[in-house]
């Protein structure tokens, strides 16, 4: 039982990270209609920042205060992104293919790559008394760690108020008017430059949120962008692109198949996901609850 | 009028393929006049040539644009290695024409789920498709040998009628292997230039300009779709098989999605809008690699900052930026255009 | 002899009843004008005809042949073919490769690999007459993204023509035109029609070119159908005058 329980658990931390990251990618796909290649190495980007930022903190502050330094890297992250949008994406706008911030954005890959191997050479970086320092609960008689819970929280947390500020804020009505029909959106008065500045800039900060609350758990290594870009796109293809339920849903399955994956027959459990997907796009072409076909 | 477009055609024909003649003849002169790397270096870029023709046909002329065509690559390169460690076979023939089947089969499949969908969709589900095959060859360590790879000898060549062993033996495969690539990428490009130019080609353009209007008049949007496809990921099998002998180790890195963006940055770099664009950017990706790769552990930057320039500056090109430049001055534009 | 013929068509987007329960016959030989106001359900009707749409019920009979469930290219085949509102044509093509493709993709020849296309001369010939019965021949060459919005229009309708069908769908074939290009692109569109005894139904906004060219009217209003019959009846119709012009006088 007590297995069965961790089992749920490791699934749903899986499935939050995983929503972090998609969400992120729907936020700017959603907004912009740009399919985000280099959305793998910012969430290495955060976790690589984050870990950096904890460890210069460790000694000087309680430990208990490095929790409020974690959305530090995620928001260094966002400014980032703030700068890319302007100086990469805007003039491609007026070109109607869509290929083009597809190969943009691979370039930014690249470079981001490249760029965190300079500043972090190829060692691992780890943030973990993160972890030592909430502890672990004993759960049906066995140990488990807390940080985990804490994660999933924060997935939470954070995809309650992404709803809200969607669903329930002014800027979020903006924010879909301009996703619906960036023209007319304009032809409105609204800023539209803004918006898409800002839509980049929070896809940025929510995929880097996701490295951030990682890095703890598990350290910041080179190429671990690469293999969350392939996750995140199995996520939004079998949830749909550009919705929240459906970077949710997405998650949930990729977390579960995962899992279940893992503790049955580990060498197919990357394939298996991947089967999945294509099963899914066979029978519903744009994802379970894809915008946008 | 209509004599007068036959003639100017007909000029422009003759031209061309005095250029095509002079630029074949040039090719096959080559290791009489360089040195053996730089022959070892252009037979690579002839090979990544093969499968850039192939990328193209997806990219420039049916307007799909694929990040997973490593997988069809590697098919090409681990069919033959497999061939080679288990059955013991090392025949180049056999070689290329196994390549060639497995990786047409692979194209069908991969074709049959993916061309149901719209752009941005295609290119994430051939990526990520492509990474199944990927996670095969990492995992199933006890047939490929996971990321130690698969060491491969020496091929023999024209049915087994050229060996290499013994002293002087890479010395004389970088020549001989040099002229056999040579011929079979002249081989692919008279091929794919008779595909893009037949009613086919024409008719896959006129996909990638108006889907909807191509299917009302009556045009097979997803067969077209599926058959560039399988064009498409046969090519860059080809290309993989041909690979091997110059690697002599094939690893998973050849299946990693990354390396179809390599593939992908080629052929923009040449120009995805004509068809002598990928066959340039194939060349000229392979000399810029060697040397930024030499010159700096950080190539992956440099070739990231040359992409996003290409992108927002010259998005036609090496050749279409030439072609620009050619009409400007009002020189006779021979480079052949899609 | 009725050539086209819907019964209980339906078409609904959510709340809104874009189709609603349309009867109507088309007869051979026929120029018909689809009138009604925006909203009215003129486009839709034509997307459910050829295909473009699936109706939520009703059926469609083409030579008393029901083909509701036929796919778009099947109803090529037997001679239904539409052009659009938005001129749709393939924007890096030359003018006559455009007209080209429509035949080459009639003769069964869109996918054949052995041959050069622009070396067919039997496609090529056919489409430059296409060409000329149409006014672009001296356009032949121009890049059709490039022809100014007028031409466009004309090409859209032309590389529909070269589809040979029997039953023409034009959507707004004069929208966004000049009104005095307006009568030029009709002359040309009814003349080749007309010679070809294509059995044609244009979507029109304007009245006097309804006028001027149609056999029959058929007024459409919030997906039903208003009014059908000769010019002179629709021009005595209160109701249509009405629903179109906004006033009770009749046109």
């Amino acid at each position: 039982m007590d297995v069965l329980v961790f089992q749920i658990l490791n699934a749903v931390y899986y499935a939050s990270v995983l929503f972090l990251i998609a969400a992120g990618l729907s936020l700017i796909y959603g907004v912009m209609g740009i399919v985000n290649m280099a959305h793998g190495s910012l969430f290495a980007l955060g976790a690589f920042v984050t870990a950096t930022i904890t460890q210069y903190a460790a000694g000087h502050v309680p430990t208990l205060l490095l929790f409020l330094l974690l959305p530090l890297g995620a928001v260094a992250v966002g400014i980032l992104g703030l700068a890319i949008e302007p100086l990469l994406l805007r003039r491609l706008y007026v070109r109607a293919a869509e290929e083009y911030p597809l190969l943009i954005t691979f370039g930014l890959l690249l470079i981001l790559e490249d760029a965190m191997r300079f500043v972090w050479g190829s060692n691992p970086i780890s943030a973990n008394l993160l972890v030592q320092y909430l502890g672990s609960v004993s759960i049906f008689g066995s140990l488990y760690p807390i940080y985990v819970l804490f994660v999933i929280a924060v997935a939470i947390v954070t995809g309650l108020a992404l709803w809200l500020f969607v669903y329930r804020t002014k800027f979020g009505i903006i924010l879909r008017a301009t996703a619906q029909d960036m023209k007319m959106a304009s032809g409105l008065g609204l800023d539209v430059r803004r918006v898409y500045m800002l839509a980049f800039a929070g896809g940025c900060f929510l995929v880097a949120l996701a490295g951030a609350v990682v890095v703890p758990y598990q350290a910041a290594v080179l190429g671990m962008g690469m293999d969350a870009l392939i996750l995140a796109f199995v996520v939004v293809v079998i949830g749909g692109l550009g919705s929240l339920k459906g970077a949710l849903v997405g998650a949930l399955i990729v977390g579960g198949v995962r899992t279940v994956g893992i503790e049955f027959f580990p060498e197919l459990e990357l394939a298996s996901l991947y089967i999945i997907a294509a099963a899914v796009l066979l029978v519903r072409p744009t994802g379970l609850f894809g915008t946008k076909s | 009028m209509k004599g007068d477009a036959i003639t100017s055609r007909g000029g422009a024909i003759s031209l061309r393929l005095a250029v095509a003649a002079i630029l074949g003849c040039a090719l096959l002169a080559i290791p009489q006049l360089v040195s053996p790397y730089q022959t070892l270096l252009l037979t690579y870029g002839l090979v990544m040539a093969i499968a850039a023709l192939g990328f193209n046909l997806l990219l420039g002329y049916t307007g799909l644009l694929s990040f997973g065509h490593s997988a069809f690559f590697g098919t090409g390169a681990y069919t033959a290695a497999l061939m080679a460690k288990y059955l013991g076979i090392h025949s180049m023939e056999t070689f290329i024409l196994a390549g060639l089947a497995t990786a047409f089969l692979m194209s069908a499949l991969f074709g049959v789920v993916c061309v149901r969908h719209t752009r941005i969709f295609f290119a994430i589900l051939v990526m990520a498709l492509s990474q199944v095959l990927w996670t095969l060859a990492y995992k199933f360590y006890g047939i490929t040998n996971g990321t130690d790879g698969l060491n491969v000898p020496f091929p023999t060549l024209l049915g087994g009628s050229l060996t290499f062993r013994g002293a002087g033996a890479y010395q004389r495969f970088i020549v001989a292997y040099y002229y056999y690539v040579a011929v079979l990428f002249l081989l692919s490009a008279a091929v794919m230039w008779m595909i893009t130019q037949s009613p086919f080609g024409k008719t896959l353009q006129s996909i990638r300009d108006n889907q909807t209007r191509a299917e009302f008049i009556g045009i097979r949007v997803r067969l077209c779709r599926w058959m560039a496809f399988l064009f498409s990921g046969t090519f860059t099998g080809l290309a993989g098989v041909l690979w091997l002998p110059l690697n002599r180790h094939v690893t998973p890195d050849v299946l990693y999605w990354p390396f179809s963006g390599e593939i992908v940055f080629l052929t923009v770099l040449g120009g995805f809008q004509s068809f002598s664009g990928p066959i340039v950017g194939a060349l000229a990706f392979s000399y810029l690699k060697t040397y930024a790769v030499a010159w700096t552990e950080y190539w992956q930057f440099l070739l990231g900052a040359v992409l996003i320039f290409l992108v927002m500056a010259l998005p036609t090109g090496i050749v279409g930026t030439l072609e620009l430049l050619a009409a400007r001055l009002k020189w006779p534009s021979f480079k052949p255009r899609i | 002899m009725a050539l086209l013929q819907t019964k209980n068509l339906t078409k609904h987007f959510g709340e809104s009843r874009a189709v609603d329960g349309v009867d109507i016959v088309i007869d051979e030989g026929e120029f018909v004008s689809l009138i009604g106001s925006n909203g009215a359900g003129k486009t839709t009707l034509v997307n459910l005809i050829s295909a473009y749409l699936e109706p939520d019920a009703g059926e469609i009979f083409f030579r008393h042949q029901n083909i509701s469930q036929w796919s778009p290219i099947a109803r090529i085949k037997v001679g239904i073919v539409r052009s659009f509102q938005l001129a749709s044509l393939f924007d890096t093509f030359t003018v006559l490769d455009n007209v080209a493709q429509a035949v080459f993709s009639r003769e069964g020849k869109s996918i054949r690999l052995g041959t050069a296309a622009d070396r067919n001369a039997g496609v090529r010939g056919e489409a430059r007459q296409v060409l000329e019965e149409f006014g672009l021949q001296t356009r032949a060459d121009s890049i059709a993204g490039k022809l100014p919005h007028g031409e466009r229009k004309l090409l859209d309708v032309a590389v529909a023509y070269a589809l040979r069908p029997k039953l023409l769908f034009l959507d707004e074939p004069t929208s966004g035109v000049s009104t005095r290009d307006k009568n030029t692109i009709m002359d040309t569109i009814a003349a080749v029609v007309r010679a070809g005894k294509i059995t044609t139904v244009a979507i029109e906004h304007d009245m006097d070119v309804v006028f001027k060219y149609s056999d029959r009217i058929i007024a459409m209003h919030q997906g039903r159908i208003l009014a059908d019959g000769s010019p002179d009846a629709i021009r005595g119709n209160e109701e249509v005058a009405l629903n179109l012009l906004g006033t009770s006088a009749t046109i």
